[in-house]
């Protein structure tokens, strides 16, 4: 079976996985961090939640535009890899 | 009152409706054949299919759930948002290519690819079924709960009518219908909802005593030491006011029932003690139900009595003592609010000695900064707990709802209503870029219906069409007929996920014979017909509970089940045939089991007390992924050498 994956997707996923990791992190063990107001009056929880959102646009934005052209050098068949 | 069946409401829906069900028919001609009908021959545009990807996520749970509970708790209905996106993270980068690439009609398929074992598409179809009607449940729940104000018609009669609708879209034109159904849907949701939100910045805030009745609520006090009768009649206007005799408990809570004796006006009223010391009564409402008879106390006399309970929702301050503020920016609503105070209403329910049960909803000033960060809501409420346990339920919920979405059969399907990786690719991009804006938008309607003055303190998930009924009758009509259209595209999807489990998976594997084109599709059409008569069923049953309590359970037992066995297929090379069967059933069974014996089912299913729940907290992602891809792995391990000598 042929596996092939986008190294550039993996890097990204992982960019966002910790993004996430740290949002949930933040507010299940310091949630009294997320009620500062650090810019234009609106507070940390507001400001990281919308930042993961436009963040997970724009990394798939980023995905589509460096995968264009469909199964390109971005990729690594499996096995061959290894060769 | 805050419901009267409109007009316009009904001739909008009817509209909506009858576009939809034209669609369907004129679609169905062209979809004959097996291919067609699971997958409309996968020649459905990317970008069709991308707005079409919102269309089929963007549930009843989204539109009507979050926007709710954001009106009612604030920030924490948003972490739904949230979470619900991340999930799509996984389905770009590491699901949508391979799932294209491996598969034909089901998830199953992809699974199955490399072994060709009738164990995996049995147990997959299984868990497809089982997620699907899970899933099904709250969608079938939450149109009931939309032609009530919407059309003036019961809970039971929305969800038939739902049944109905999408069995025909379903059976008339499979995956073509299916998929311009949600494209439609999804199209019109983020639209309105765009439009709802310019109106909504538009309008500003504006101090209030009252809602959109123009009722205002009154304040007594601040009130002399001394007897609470006596200091009641030395207020200006309380010399008529005498006190209605109830059990003890309405006192216990701070809660007082007067009736005028000259008016005959009766009210009801919270007491409020200032960090000075001061006592007010604030003017609350209630409803005192026995047996058949219904009392409802929310202040006025004569025609000025409501029939119902008066619609709540508003901003007792603004910052710097402002009355007004408009038009809000993008950034300034949330500044103003974070600076404001709003007036929550709480409701509590007070069982009375003479057998009937009053429900008291009271008005709760509440700091704007309170509303806008995380942990205001019940189930949210364990991170502000100092036990790990506690917030074990939290960060459960959040795993789920990150693993779930990449592993949600009905979603997975469209995977394969397009030509090629690329397109799949790319419809998910799309997909990613509309569900994320729509949920960016779910933080300012829940907002803004908070301050609307159109709640209905009883309901939560009527916050979002409520929200545009403040703004104008025919937004409320569109808005309400959205979201009924949101309820089919998303049943459509879980009930065409479901036949072709059935037909694909299950029929045709357990048979052992190989199925004609035509066989699968009239077994496929005879399972929607079954699956939707089921949901039916399911939707009026459960109509009590809450809509988006129930999505959650759907996302962990897809992530448990599904996800352990779609990762490691496509990483791990050691993966068995008997590996993935046990890591879908044990998924499966074990998130299942947990949330049958979780608290929050002992409470809101068996109604038993939630203290003698058999597990330590309710979500059960954070145990039950993990236990899954270790079973995955496990078994793997022990049956790679008997793998090895068949192959040899």
């Amino acid at each position: 079976m042929q596996h092939s994956f986008s190294r550039a997707g993996l890097a990204l996923f992982a960019v966002y996985l910790v993004l996430y990791a740290g949002f949930v992190l933040l507010n299940a063990f310091w949630p009294e961090r997320t009620e500062a107001t650090p810019v234009a009056g609106l507070n940390v929880a507001i400001l990281y939640g919308f930042g993961l959102m436009v963040a997970a646009i724009v990394l798939a934005l980023i995905y589509g535009f460096v995968s264009r052209g469909g199964s390109d050098s971005t990729r690594t068949e499996d096995g061959e890899a290894d060769r | 009152m805050i419901y009267e069946p409109s007009f316009t409401a009904v001739v909008i829906f009817l509209i909506v409706c009858g576009v939809t069900l034209g669609i369907s028919y004129y679609m169905g001609r062209q979809a004959k054949s097996s291919a067609g009908f699971f997958t409309a021959h996968g020649q459905i545009p990317w970008l069709v299919n991308g707005v079409a990807f919102a269309g089929d996520y963007l549930s009843a749970a989204s539109f009507l759930g979050i926007c709710g509970m954001i009106a009612f708790y604030g920030y924490d209905g948003f972490l739904y948002s949230i979470g619900y996106l991340a999930g799509w993270i996984v389905a770009l980068f590491v699901v949508a290519e391979p799932m294209k690439r491996l598969g034909k009609f089901t998830f199953a398929d992809a699974l199955d690819a490399k072994f060709d074992s009738k164990g995996i598409k049995l147990a997959a179809g299984v868990s497809t079924l089982v997620v699907s009607v899970f899933y099904l449940i709250p969608q079938m729940v939450g149109a009931g709960v939309l032609v009530k104000p919407l059309l003036g018609l019961e809970h039971w009669v929305g969800v038939v009518m739902v049944g109905a609708v999408v069995i025909f879209i379903v059976v008339t034109a499979g995956m073509v219908s299916t998929t311009w159904v949600q494209f439609l849907k999804g199209a019109l949701l983020v639209v309105f909802s765009t439009i709802l939100t310019a109106m909504l910045l538009a309008r500003g805030f504006e101090v209030k005593q009252g809602g959109v009745d123009g009722y205002e609520f009154r304040t007594l006090g601040p009130l002399p030491n001394g007897d609470l009768t006596t200091a009641i009649r030395s207020l200006p206007g309380g010399a008529a006011l005498e006190l209605v005799p109830h059990d003890r408990e309405w006192e216990d809570r701070g809660l007082h029932h007067f009736s005028n004796t000259t008016t005959g006006e009766q009210t009801v009223w919270s007491t409020r003690t200032t960090p000075e010391g001061e006592i007010y009564l604030d003017e609350a409402q209630a409803v005192i139900e026995s047996g058949n008879q219904k009392t409802v106390i929310a202040g006025g006399v004569g025609d000025d009595a409501p029939e119902g309970l008066r619609p709540v929702g508003t901003l007792s301050k603004l910052p710097n003592g402002e009355t007004e503020k408009k038009p809000l920016g993008l950034l300034s609503f949330f500044s103003t609010l974070q600076e404001s105070e709003v007036i929550l209403w709480k409701s509590q329910k007070i069982q009375q000695s003479d057998g009937a049960t009053a429900t008291v909803y009271t008005q709760n000033p509440t700091p704007g900064s309170r509303v806008l960060r995380p942990g205001e809501h019940p189930r949210f409420q364990g991170i502000r707990s100092d036990r790990l346990v506690d917030k074990l339920n939290f960060l459960s919920l959040m795993l789920a709802l990150f693993c779930g979405t990449a592993s949600l059969p009905h979603i997975l399907i469209r995977y394969y209503t397009v030509k090629d990786e690329a397109a799949a690719r790319k419809s998910t991009i799309v997909g990613i870029a509309t569900i994320g804006f729509f949920y960016i938008l779910t933080l300012y309607m829940g907002l803004g219906a908070m301050t609307s003055g159109a709640l209905d303190p009883t309901d939560s998930n009527m916050a979002a069409p409520l929200l545009a009924r403040s703004m104008s009758e025919l937004m409320f009509a569109i808005i309400s007929a959205i979201a009924f259209t949101t309820v089919l595209g998303t049943v459509s999807g879980l009930i065409l996920a479901s036949a072709g489990a059935v037909s694909n998976d299950l029929v045709a594997n357990l048979t052992g014979e190989e199925l004609t084109d035509n066989e699968r599709v009239r077994i496929a059409k005879i399972a929607s017909v079954a699956v939707g008569v089921v949901a039916v069923a399911l939707g009026i049953l459960f109509k009590e509970l809450n809509v988006s309590y129930l999505v959650g359970w759907a996302f962990s037992i897809a992530a448990s089940a599904n996800l352990p066995a779609l990762i490691m297929l496509l990483f791990w090379r050691g993966t068995t045939a008997q590996g993935i069967i046990a890591g879908v059933l044990v998924g499966m069974l074990s998130s299942l089991g947990w949330i049958l014996l979780s608290a929050d089912t002992f409470a809101k299913v068996y109604g038993l007390p939630a203290e003698d729940a058999l597990t330590p907290f309710s979500q059960p992602g954070i145990v039950t992924i993990p236990l899954g891809f270790a079973t995955l792995i496990v078994v793997s391990i022990l049956t790679a050498d008997r793998n090895t000598n068949e192959a040899a």
